[in-house]
């Protein structure tokens, strides 16, 4: 029984991390591919190690497996949200297809005030 | 268990190519972000074909090693010293 609900979570991780580097691979720009990648990998990494508690039950891979979907779902958002400041700040542009860039619009009314 | 292991390796290679290819900096940073991540989910399918918890042990610092990495990487990017 556990066994195959450890395998159920172990298909659908796979399958968002494998949807995940394709949209890596496929979509036009930085900011699009960071928020195609980054989600999906995130929640595809926590399913198979979810898998792993429900494979071995809690003991000592168990407990650690909890313990590292404790430390992704903690550092893999903060990780985006500094790569995509520091890559608005370092100047790449926009998708031609953008239709709003709010951060730029609130950095130059900081600017024009201060 | 198999078949998952060739799936991500699928995907590491994926990531691989856009290392290689992307046209920025921050593309490149992206992708091996992603690159740990996928790591740790090879460690831990790693770990129940073994039955050992050497490999999560090997996952959880992998996961710590690459934040701070990718915090560095983007430091550097935007162009600020490391101690603001």
């Amino acid at each position: 029984m556990n066994e195959t609900i450890g395998l159920t979570f172990l298909i659908i991780g796979i399958t968002f991390d494998v949807i995940g580097c394709i949209g890596l691979v496929r979509l036009p720009d930085v900011y699009n591919r960071l928020q195609a990648a980054t989600k999906c990998v995130t929640l595809g990494t926590s399913m198979i190690l979810l898998a792993v508690v429900f494979y071995t039950g809690i003991n000592a891979i168990g407990v650690k497996a909890l313990l590292c979907i404790w430390f992704v779902l903690i550092t893999s958002p903060t990780g985006a949200h500094a790569i995509a400041r520091a890559a608005h700040k370092s100047g790449v542009r926009l998708w031609k297809g953008s239709v709003m860039d709010k951060y730029a619009d609130d950095h130059e009314g900081a600017d024009s005030s201060s | 268990m198999s078949v998952f292991i060739a799936l991500l390796i699928l995907c590491i290679f994926l990531c691989l190519y856009r290392v290689g290819k992307g046209p920025t900096a921050p593309d490149r940073t992206v992708a091996i972000d992603i690159l740990g991540t996928l790591v740790v989910g090879f460690c831990a399918i790693y770990s129940i074909i073994t039955k050992k918890d050497l490999y999560m042990n090997i996952g959880i610092s992998w996961a710590l090693l690459s934040f701070i990495g990718t915090l560095a990487l983007s430091k550097y990017l935007e162009g600020r010293g490391f101690d603001e």
